[in-house]
């Protein structure tokens, strides 16, 4: 039988459980696979199949299926990429350095003449245009192959019009010590002025700017690198009951790893043995360390503090959460918001229209200009190749956003696409669902009124340890060790709550509805303490023993902490502030004025959550929805942005627009602070880089010159155009000292 | 001065016909579920034209070989594809042109440029 190989795919489409088998099955009849199985948490399809089938072939299954796949890649490309980056930045500087040393000597030489004129020494200065030759081909080269090979293919690039303006300032000097009689008389002067330490101080000025645009680029990617280096290198591994340290590459699913206190979870795994804390910080921006015991999740790249403990892999590679955050990072730094699109429509036609307007510079210079003509025609065509900088526009929008979703992810926020912070930017309305998102979703018993609690608390586990019902748990949760009391005769009333036998004694546990339907007298006491329960958003309920009411027991779902705060927040920052519930709305109504929302929506029906939703639309509110993320989904799809509330670091959520991997509400104050931050930078690198262009051509093209009678040097229009990009990407980098308030 | 003024136009003329107007003859055929290799280097796509069925897929395997940042991603506006080009790495996208026309695909900045082209099968 053929060796079978693993592939793995980073699937793109999915929705629901439905997609899963509709892949698997697209997967499964391609010819030899063995095994395909989905994963819907991570949305990636690993196969099994012979080495004869290729990726293509399984990729080609998944889109004939109607989804998108791709290749999962590692980690470690990135850090090759960084290693890219830093060889190109050290090539530039080294070009750069190159020229510089030449063409400043001569641009020296223009002040202080310390070299013979041109038309005195012309073998001199022949030499030394064919040494700038040699030097612009050495740390120009790039430009001129690429504008050549541009040139080829019709298009025409930044370096078309740096080959163009350089190579057009060589050709004219030499042009002028060749054959001087080619220049008019009346054009001597200025006109006999060489132009090599323009070509040398432009070439060098552009090198200088592309090193320094790629340094400033490397720290707008420092989240991201700051998320690869959080991977540890070693994991101690059990084997041959033997802990041994390997390298990461080596550990597989089932290894059992042993982590002691201080030290980095490799991967990720559950708990096998032993109990500790973990700071998940790095990953969900939580402060507070997450106790871990036997059975719970551990992720990788978190940080053990107090325990030793044993846990089995159960994630490795690309398949790790941290993995899955790094590419989905990645991924909304690559994604264009709308904002972003005009500028390629004016990208793709701006070099030849910055040719077009050089020539006409030139004719006109030529035409009406004053003597020497054709130098000021010079000067002006090639300022004006100089200045102009479609580089600045092409990366004003591009530059923010991988520095605010790098940052955002750094707070423990993860943006899908770029368009999401756009359009968190311009809410109007923020929706919250109310269970698991303003509360916790787990209630807990917060009063027991009764002469002995400790006995009304054992009476109603033992009664609940029956019950699936969600308050159960929180009863049971509360009454702890040791096991409840068994109980005979079980039954639950629908609406009304349950009865049983416990120890000989008839309990009911239940609303006034209950006790009512059993004859079971109440005074009006019991029933005020239970409206008053009830009016402070709580569940309470009474115990009946044996046709006697014994207390009440009261259960509620706790409002996160830092609720309020995060709510008046978002109400400070302008935004409407809704809560969605499918609770009754009274309890609702409790809740929304103890964390301060004047607007719901209760009893509203998990189906018709997105509904309502869209009536807010229709009313031309932008909505944001705040949900879990696995019964919000109608809803957060429906809406502007939806924001999904991680419980830690399950990326499983990673369908809402924004996640939230902190399961805190200040996430989303601080989402729609950098949304609008980011948007701010984004305008005023795209007006930066407009103006820039717009007023520096006419200047570059001399229409000061009538008015002031000053020309632009092109090695200034050279040195502004380096430097424009810097600025560009220098202004997005400061959403990187980002700070929501407060 | 005439006839700087003619060369002057001329080039004017030139530059629009041969970055706007020009439209190359044959580029790359691709055939329904090939893989056509597509070199990003020095500015350019090589092939920068590609010829493809409408409805049929095909895979264009992109190596950026250029380390300019212009060149670090390749959109396909049109057909709502962005990716991003590792130095040296080949990506595939996987495509299909939903009917007969043409296709641009280009840089974040719109200057490498290439066309897809697709003909009615």
């Amino acid at each position: 039988m053929a060796e079978l190989q693993t592939h793995r795919l980073a699937l793109d489409g999915l929705r629901c459980a439905g997609c899963v088998s509709r892949v698997e099955a697209a997967l499964s009849g391609v010819d030899g696979v063995t095994q395909a199985t989905v994963n819907l948490v991570d949305r990636t399809a690993t196969i099994q199949a012979p080495a004869s089938v290729s990726a293509g072939s399984l990729i080609a299954a998944v889109q004939a299926a109607g989804y998108d796949a791709s290749p999962v890649q590692g980690l470690e490309n990135i850090a090759e990429q960084q290693a890219g980056e830093e060889r190109h930045m050290r090539t530039l500087l080294r070009r750069f350095v190159v020229a510089a040393c030449a063409g400043i000597p001569l641009l020296l030489n223009m002040f202080f003449d310390f070299l013979p004129a041109a038309q005195e020494q012309a073998a001199i200065w022949l030499l030394i245009g064919l040494l700038t030759l040699a030097t612009m081909l050495y740390s120009g080269r790039h430009f001129y192959i690429g504008a050549w090979r541009g040139l080829r293919h019709h298009s025409a690039t930044m370096d078309t019009l740096i080959a163009t303006g350089t190579g057009a300032a060589w050709l004219y000097s030499m042009v002028i010590l060749l054959w001087p009689a080619i220049i008019p008389a009346s054009l001597a002067g200025m006109a006999g002025h060489t132009w090599f330490d323009a070509a040398l101080v432009i070439i060098a000025l552009i090198n200088l700017g592309q090193a320094l645009e790629v340094r400033a680029r490397g720290k707008t990617s420092e989240s991201i690198r700051r998320l690869i280096g959080l991977q540890a290198s070693t994991a101690r591994v059990l084997r041959d009951q033997q802990e041994v340290d390997i390298p990461m590459a080596e550990v597989v699913v089932g290894d059992v790893i042993r982590v002691r206190p201080g030290e980095k979870v490799p991967v990720d795994g559950e708990l096998l043995e032993g109990s500790s804390t973990v700071d998940e910080s790095m990953l969900t921006g939580e402060p507070m360390p997450v106790r871990k015991q036997v059975g719970d999740r551990v992720v990788g790249s978190t940080i053990n503090i107090a325990g030793s403990f044993l846990y089995t892999a159960r994630h490795v590679g690309a398949d790790t959460v941290l993995a899955h955050i790094i590419e989905m990072v990645k991924n909304a730094q690559a994604s264009k918001p709308r904002i972003g699109r005009m500028v390629d429509r004016v990208a793709g036609v701006f070099v030849p229209t910055v040719l077009i307007i050089a020539v006409l510079t030139a004719l006109i210079w030529l035409n009406f200009g004053p003597e020497p003509r054709i130098s000021f025609a010079l000067v002006a065509a090639m300022s004006v190749l100089m200045i102009a900088c479609p580089c600045a526009l092409g990366l004003a929008t591009p530059i923010s956003l991988v520095v605010a979703v790098g940052k955002a992810a750094e707070f423990g926020i993860l943006i899908r696409k770029g368009e999401a912070l756009e359009r968190a930017s311009k809410l109007t309305t923020v929706v919250l669902d109310k269970t698991g998102t303003i509360t916790t979703g787990k209630p807990v018993v917060t009063d027991i009124l009764a002469d002995d609690p400790d006995q009304l608390l054992r009476m109603a586990a033992a009664l609940e340890s029956g019950s699936e019902h969600p308050l159960a748990a929180a009863i049971l949760a509360r009454a702890g060790d040791p096991a409840p009391l068994a109980c005979e005769s079980f039954q639950a009333i629908a609406g009304q709550g349950i009865g049983g036998i416990v120890a000989g004694q008839s309990l009911l546990l239940g609303n006034m509805a209950l006790m009512m339907a059993h004859g079971i007298g109440m005074d009006d006491g019991w029933r005020d303490r239970m409206q008053a329960l009830a009016a402070e958003a709580k569940t309470p309920m009474l115990l009946a023993c044996d046709g006697r009411i014994m207390g009440i027991i009261a259960v509620a779902d706790p409002i996160r902490e830092g609720a309020q705060e995060a709510i008046a927040g978002l109400q400070a920052q302008g935004l409407k502030v809704v809560m969605l519930t499918g609770d009754m709305r009274k309890t609702a109504e409790a809740v929304a004025a103890r964390v301060g929302i004047r607007e719901l929506f209760a009893e509203v029906m998990p189906e018709d959550k997105d509904a309502t939703i869209a009536s807010l639309q229709a009313a031309g509110e932008v909505v944001g929805m705040v949900g879990d993320g696995i019964n919000d989904a109608p809803a957060l799809s429906r809406a502007d942005v939806g924001f999904a509330m991680g419980a830690g670091t399950d990326v499983a959520i990673a369908s809402a627009d924004i996640t939230l991997m902190r399961p805190s509400l200040d996430g989303i104050v601080v989402a729609i602070a950098l949304s609008r931050a980011t948007l701010r930078n984004i305008k005023q690198n795209l007006f930066g880089a407009f103006i820039y262009n717009s007023l520096g051509i006419p200047v570059a093209a001399g229409l000061l010159y009538p008015i002031a009678g000053v020309m632009l040097n092109p090695m200034l229009a050279g040195a502004a155009m380096a430097m424009s990009s810097v600025t560009v990407v220098s202004n997005a980098n400061r959403l990187r000292l980002f700070r929501p308030e407060g | 001065m005439l006839v700087v003024n003619l060369i002057g136009i001329g080039l004017i003329a030139l530059i629009i016909w041969w970055f706007w107007l020009y439209r190359p003859g044959n580029g790359v055929a691709a055939a329904p579920g090939q893989v056509i290799e597509v070199r990003v280097r020095d500015g350019v796509y090589e092939p920068s034209l590609i010829d493809a069925i409408a409805g049929k897929g095909i895979s264009l395997k992109f190596t950026r070989e250029d380390e300019t940042a212009c060149a670090g991603q390749v959109i396909f506006p049109e057909l709502g594809i962005q990716k991003e080009l590792p130095i040296g790495r080949p990506v595939v996208i996987r495509l299909v042109p939903p009917e007969p026309g043409e296709y641009a695909f280009h840089c974040q900045m719109g200057m490498y440029r290439g066309i897809l082209r697709a003909h009615s099968g």
